[in-house]
């Protein structure tokens, strides 16, 4: 099992962002859907250990998310936010930067490759790109880590049909060449059809369904 | 260098006229400050002649001990006023309070181990009241910029810690504006000193009578000095604030 949450919650102020949410989130690809405003990119971030709960338990692989150390699982669970936020510099520069902290040799060519952009973006400045090319990049710098888990918040929320398309081919061909577990947040019932298995519905902050995709997207 | 001035009351009154002037341009043009200004006055007379008696005392009484209770009491309350102005950085006043103690006892015990200043309450009382005020001026400035950096880069900073980026390495280069942001001020004053104003300390000399080689002299150790120890308190304040942006398990804290 790759994530199991057990009665989590979380609030903000006075508002309960997650209330008691249990899901099992097995290997291959799992899509999280609901309305916006239900919990999902924060349940997101608990994953990544970006945010504790206030009560209840995360494992990851059968030990608690606590038990391992934060900077390690982050580079093993790559989180790629919705708003893309590289640093200042190169596409290079920010894929160097992230495998360096995880250790790994890095192939930039391969990197952008697989996020869908060419070899010419390497040298590009960051500030110059667009929105959907720094999606990609933000991708890009995630594989740099040779991550076991990608968790996507959105992946496609600011790009055209066509981009959509290609980073939806791109993340599938990625699971069958890089052995890569998918946590894909999805307010597109559609999109969860496209790239994942399992789904977890949120509908404000509880766990409307969890399981095989048409049954929980129905 | 000591020259000597007297300064009496009837002259310090005189130069009411001045006040008188500010407050009636206030009243005529409605900008609604005379109440301040009168304030302002009162405040300024009653606190400065009360540190003048302290000060006297403590050049009488001639020891170490109270000129070091007097810049520990400066100290305490340039890490109070500077946190007002730092109000986004959570538990802000022992950076402040650390940042401006190390600045003032580094820079003062550098000044005294050079050979610049004797370690005497007449030396050690102007220049270290001296390097605190800028210093705290530096790491308020320097904190208050932090604070918006974080406040506004929230999501930048989530990207790299996502990476496995430790909190320090992602606040790296917001902790670098800060600071940037709190020493920037006095360098560029520094960089255009005697062009476009006179410095206090030389206006001070000068009136009192001194050789203006000496007063520049005397004005530039300050100058130098001040560098040193702005830089100093606003790099301990923002090294040390920073971290109470974020939790043990390299987390940024959610604030408000």
């Amino acid at each position: 099992m790759l994530f199991e949450l057990r009665d989590v919650i979380l609030s903000r102020g006075d508002r309960r962002v997650l209330d008691a949410v249990s899901a099992d989130v097995h290997e291959g690809a799992t899509a999280i859907v609901g309305p916006s405003g239900s919990g999902k990119s924060t349940l997101l971030r608990l994953l990544d250990r970006l945010a504790d709960p206030d009560a209840g338990t995360i494992a990851y692989r059968g030990r608690p998310l606590a038990d391992y150390d934060p900077l390690g699982l982050r580079r093993e669970v790559a989180l790629v936010p919705q708003l893309p936020a590289l640093l200042e510099g190169t596409v290079a520069s920010n894929l160097s930067y992230a495998a360096g902290l995880a250790g790994k040799e890095l192939d930039v060519g391969r990197c952008l490759g697989h996020a869908g952009l060419d070899p010419g973006f390497a040298e590009r400045d960051v500030g110059k790109l667009s929105v959907g090319e720094q999606q990609r990049a933000m991708l890009a710098r995630a594989l740099a880590q040779e991550p076991r888990v990608l968790l996507l918040d959105e992946p496609t929320s600011a790009l055209d049909h066509a981009a959509r398309d290609a980073i939806e081919a791109t993340l599938t061909r990625l699971r069958g060449e890089l052995d890569i577990s998918l946590v894909v947040v999805s307010h597109d019932p559609e999109q969860a059809r496209r790239l994942a298995e399992r789904a977890v519905r949120l509908q404000a902050g509880r766990v409307a369904a969890c399981g095989a995709l048409e049954e929980a997207l129905a | 260098m000591t020259t000597s001035i007297d300064v009496s009351l009837g002259q310090v009154a005189a130069a009411l006229a001045l006040v008188a002037v500010a407050a009636a341009i206030s009243f005529w043009r409605r900008t609604d400050l005379e109440r301040d200004i009168v304030v302002a006055t009162v405040r300024s007379f009653v606190q400065l002649t009360a540190i003048g008696y302290a000060i006297k005392l403590i050049f009488e009484a001639d020891t170490i001990w109270l000129v070091v209770a007097l810049l520990s009491v400066m100290v305490f309350f340039g890490a109070i006023t500077a946190r007002s102005r730092a109000k986004r950085v959570p538990g802000a006043f022992w950076p402040l309070l650390i940042g401006l103690a190390i600045a003032a006892a580094s820079t003062l015990g550098l000044v005294v181990a050079l050979g610049i200043f004797e370690a005497t309450p007449r030396y050690l009382v102007p220049v270290g009241g001296m390097m605190i005020g800028n210093a705290m001026t530096a790491s308020a400035v320097a904190l208050n910029r932090l604070g918006d950096e974080v406040a506004g880069s929230r999501p930048a900073i989530e990207a790299t810690l996502a990476l496995g980026a430790t909190a320090r390495e992602a606040a790296a280069p917001f902790v670098r504006r800060a600071l940037r942001s709190g020493t920037i001020a006095l360098i560029d004053s520094t960089k255009t000193t005697g062009l476009i104003f006179f410095p206090g300390t030389m206006v001070g000399m000068l009136l009192a009578g001194a050789e203006p080689t000496d007063a520049v002299r005397l004005q530039l150790i300050l100058l130098y000095a001040l560098l040193g120890s702005t830089a100093i308190a606003a790099l301990v304040a923002t090294g040390l604030a920073y971290r109470n942006f974020f939790t043990p398990a390299q987390q940024l804290r959610e604030l408000g």
